[in-house]
């Protein structure tokens, strides 16, 4: 009989090790799977991980790996923030599109005026946008105890109708045709979120993203506010003993969370996008959520785990197209990699005894 | 031989590291109420579980009736005739006496049934319990008759009982002891555990002393004196905490009319406590567990804010004032339950240190931690309060109850107090670390601290208090002095014995 015995510490050499356990368990198992639908696992799996790195076209991809990996940390930053103290905003794709809008209506408002500040004002309307959607849920949990978990995702609906709305109505393109959309911020220099070098991928959500992972570092790590938040996690009553103000916290947390998929949402709309669509959105605060948690809630590990969530998207979608590998193929893949990642962080808690059983 | 009971000869069991029970023998008669003494960690819980099925020993033997005896589990020590009441009940607040039991039977009979029999049950052992009560609403020592009577309906041969008195007033331990008793005069065999004296000198036939996990001697309680039995379980001699006399200082704490409700559903609100404490005066509180004792810390920690002018410190309306601001005036507290509320149970001493000690410890500067001088300070607790760890890395989890209860407490006095509120200062603390924390809190009232204990303990609270107030349904009885109390006047004041009216003993 195996049995699971709580260890007295967390292992810190595990709580390193198993994410290298994990993905090398799912370079088995999804090499096997690959293998049953009739696939070379070998050539299945160097699709995935190796083209986009090094392969032939490698200077196409790896611009890639930064534009959707920075909105995927960016906003999973801000989610470990509150997932760490027990907030859970499930919301963070609607506090996106709302980054998004508020970002690119302050944009389209100036069109067609030059000027330096444009930009500057766009990416502080993009953060407020997703800071006042993420209140909204804040706001009730603190005056009327509602559960933020729903009242966030939810929002996220509310948010999608605003976005059709938007793209429909009032941020509709004149010179459009007709056709549903804004006009394409690409092509209005001032409030365009270009590439830093050219061709490298680097634009300033990556900055931002970058310096989230710095500034969620020492939050956490050196300043009450982290402190703060990290006890009221792991036990609530001794952080109101410590003089936690548990409302306050929700507020922070919540609002930090919003702010920072607003301004991933910003980032997107001025550039890898361009404009605001019925479809704008794709995802990446939901998936976000995983970032986070495959990140184990920790800066460094979220800025890894976004790099690897994105790797995966990209190579998928090359193994797709190259191999005709089905996608619901490189689903499971994907979700191999998130299960046995958390299977394995229970050996960090816990440790395996083989052998007969006996209580403590 | 074969006329005892239970006969453990060299039972050994090791953990990873210790060796919690080593080379055990104990028996014990059919009828004889037999006392396990030892401080924590002696090894008492672990003998105890081999008994009843729960850890499997690594060496030695066990006998029952002459018959080698190795429960595979609880339900084979159930089966073998072993009934026990632990010292934490498991029992469901919103469940009836009678479902609750129910609920820890093998093949429970119909409700009506149950009911009848636990009515006679508790009449036959003057238990008074209705079984259509719910538990909730119950005092620990009607709780406590839960527990027992769930035992009690599988007609034991063995019973064991787990430091029964640490919940109970003096009124409901007679009437425990009664129940003891006539259990025992019935040939029930008790092998009791318990770590106050006078408690088993007046109860037991026979004791068996452990420490770090050896039998060290066997004693026949009534004629042993108590300090004997201490010492033989401390190993030394016992200091008494002592303290200089003083006159009584200004009063530094007033609660006028003190009300608040309680957080938790079923938690007991605080009624129009009045009182006031002096510099240098240590104010003993005493009652039952559940009569408001965590809502009166929470309510001076500032966990739970309070109306303006329920509550002045130093000539201060503090209701108001959140846990932060309360410890910059002075004001510092040490709740009962270490794990979750005192301290963080995954986190490091370190940061369980900068936990209270930020602000007055100087440990932050404009929002950020200064975490090696919160190690130093975790050093310092450690050094200052004997912490048995191997650093202050180590998690708070990792530490025994008595170790972490010395780091919360040092944590709490190393910071000069100008009122120190504690809670259950020394539970399930040995007795020499709890003469250390005592000793403690004597010499910060010596210095001028106000220190208000909040305590079940008596004995502890008559050694250490100036002045007596006891808690009872959220009121708090108004203070006297300490010295010349009797047994009867505290368990009046502590609202005599609970459910007593249908009693018939």
């Amino acid at each position: 009989m195996i049995r699971l015995e709580k260890r007295p510490q967390p292992s810190r050499a595990l709580s390193l090790s198993t994410p290298i356990m994990a993905v090398l368990a799912t370079f088995v198992f999804g090499g096997l799977l690959f293998a049953v639908l009739g696939k070379d696992p070998v050539e299945a799996l160097q699709t995935i991980f190796w083209q986009p790195l090094f392969g032939e076209y490698a200077f196409y991809y790896r611009p890639q790996l930064l534009i959707k990996g920075a909105p995927l940390v960016l906003i999973a930053i801000g989610l470990s923030l509150g997932f760490k103290a027990g907030i859970w905003n499930i919301g963070a794709e609607g506090q996106y599109i709302m980054g998004a809008i508020f970002g690119a209506a302050v944009g389209l408002a100036f069109y067609p005026a030059e000027g330096w500040y444009i930009f500057p004002l766009m990416v502080f309307a993009g953060a407020l946008g997703g800071w006042a959607w993420a209140m909204i849920p804040a706001f009730l949990k603190v005056r009327f105890g509602t559960n933020e978990i729903l009242v966030s995702l939810m929002l996220v609906y509310v948010a999608e109708q605003f976005l059709a709305s938007m793209s429909l109505g009032l941020l509709k393109n004149p010179e459009g045709y007709g056709f549903p959309g804004s006009r394409n911020l690409q092509q209005y220099m001032p409030a365009h979120n270009a590439e830093l070098f050219a061709g490298s991928g680097m634009h300033w959500g990556v900055v931002a993203a970058l310096i989230a992972v710095i500034f969620a570092y020492v939050l956490l790590a050196k300043h009450r506010l982290g402190f703060a938040i990290r006890v009221t996690g792991e036990a609530p009553r001794a952080a109101r003993f410590s003089g936690v103000n548990p409302a306050r916290l929700v507020l922070f947390c919540l609002g930090t969370s919003g702010l920072l998929a607003g301004l991933a949402g910003m980032f997107e709309v001025s550039g890898p996008s361009g404009q605001i669509t019925i479809d704008f959105n794709v995802g990446y605060g939901f998936t976000a959520i995983i970032v986070a948690f495959l990140g184990r809630l920790h800066p460094i590990g979220i800025l890894l785990a976004g790099g690897l969530m994105a790797l995966t998207y990209i190579g998928g979608d090359i193994a797709q197209s190259n191999l005709g590998l089905p996608a619901a193929a490189i689903q499971v893949f994907q979700g191999m990699l998130l299960f046995f990642l958390l299977a394995l962080d229970v050996l960090t808690h816990y440790r395996l005894r083989i052998g007969a059983a006996e209580a403590a | 031989m074969t006329d005892y009971l239970l006969d453990l000869s060299g039972v050994t069991k090791a953990y990873p590291g210790v060796v919690a029970n080593d080379d055990v023998s104990l028996r014990i008669a059919p009828g004889e109420v037999h006392a396990l003494l030892g401080e924590n960690g002696a090894g008492k819980s672990t003998l105890v579980k081999m008994i009843y099925g729960l850890v499997k020993p690594d060496a030695g033997q066990m006998q029952m009736h002459g018959q080698s005896y190795a429960p595979a589990d609880p339900h084979a020590a159930r089966q073998a005739g072993v009934g026990m009441v632990f010292q934490h009940f498991s029992l469901f607040d919103a469940l009836s006496v009678a479902e609750n039991i129910a609920l820890g039977m093998e093949n429970p009979p119909k409700m009506r049934e149950l009911s009848q029999q636990i009515r006679d049950v508790s009449d036959t052992y003057g238990l008074p319990l209705s079984p259509d009560r719910i538990v909730g609403d119950l005092s620990a020592g009607e709780r406590q008759r839960v527990e027992i009577i769930r035992c009690l309906l599988q007609e034991p041969k063995l019973l064991i009982m787990d430091e029964p008195t640490s919940v109970l007033t003096p009124q409901e331990v007679e009437i425990l002891f009664k129940t003891l008793r006539k259990l025992s005069a019935e040939g029930t065999a008790i092998l009791y555990i318990s770590h106050k004296l006078e408690e088993i000198r007046s109860l037991c036939d026979s004791a068996t002393i452990l420490r770090l996990g050896k039998v060290v001697g066997h004693c026949t309680p009534r004629e042993t004196s108590a300090r004997d039995m201490a010492e033989m379980m401390v190993g030394s001699a016992l200091k008494t905490p002592t303290r200089e006399s003083k006159e009584p200082g200004k009063v530094v704490l007033t609660l006028d009319k003190l009300s608040a409700r309680s957080d938790s559903a079923f938690g007991m609100p605080l009624r129009e406590i009045s009182v006031e404490v002096r510099c240098g005066e240590v104010l003993g509180i005493g009652g039952v567990a559940g009569n408001g004792q965590d809502e009166l810390l929470n309510a001076l920690s500032g966990e739970t804010l309070v109306s303006p002018g329920m509550l002045t410190f130093d000539g201060r309306d503090i209701g108001l004032f959140g846990p932060t601001a309360r410890r910059a005036l002075g004001v510092l507290t040490a709740p009962e339950e270490r794990l979750g509320h005192a301290a963080v149970p995954d986190m490091s001493l370190t940061e369980n240190a900068m936990l209270t000690g930020a602000a007055r410890e100087g440990l932050e500067r404009g929002g950020m931690l200064d975490w090696a001088k919160a190690r130093s300070f975790a050093e310092k607790i450690i050094e200052a309060f004997d912490v048995r760890t191997p650093g202050p890395g180590n998690a708070a989890r990792s530490l025994s109850g008595g170790n972490l209860q010395k780091f919360v407490i040092g944590r709490e006095v190393l910071q000069r107090p100008e009122l120190l509120v504690v809670n259950q200062p020394t539970w399930g603390v040995d007795a020499s670390a709890a003469a250390a924390i005592r000793q403690a809190l004597l010499d910060l009232a010596s210095g001028g601290t106000a220190v208000i204990v909040i305590s079940q303990d008596l004995d502890e609270l008559m050694e250490i208090s100036d002045n007596f107030a006891a808690l009872n349904e959220g009121r708090l009885s108004p203070p006297r002095p300490a010295q010349g109390l009797t047994v009867e006047e505290i368990g009046l004041m502590m609202g005599g014995a609970h459910g007593m009216e249908v009693a018939d003993v």
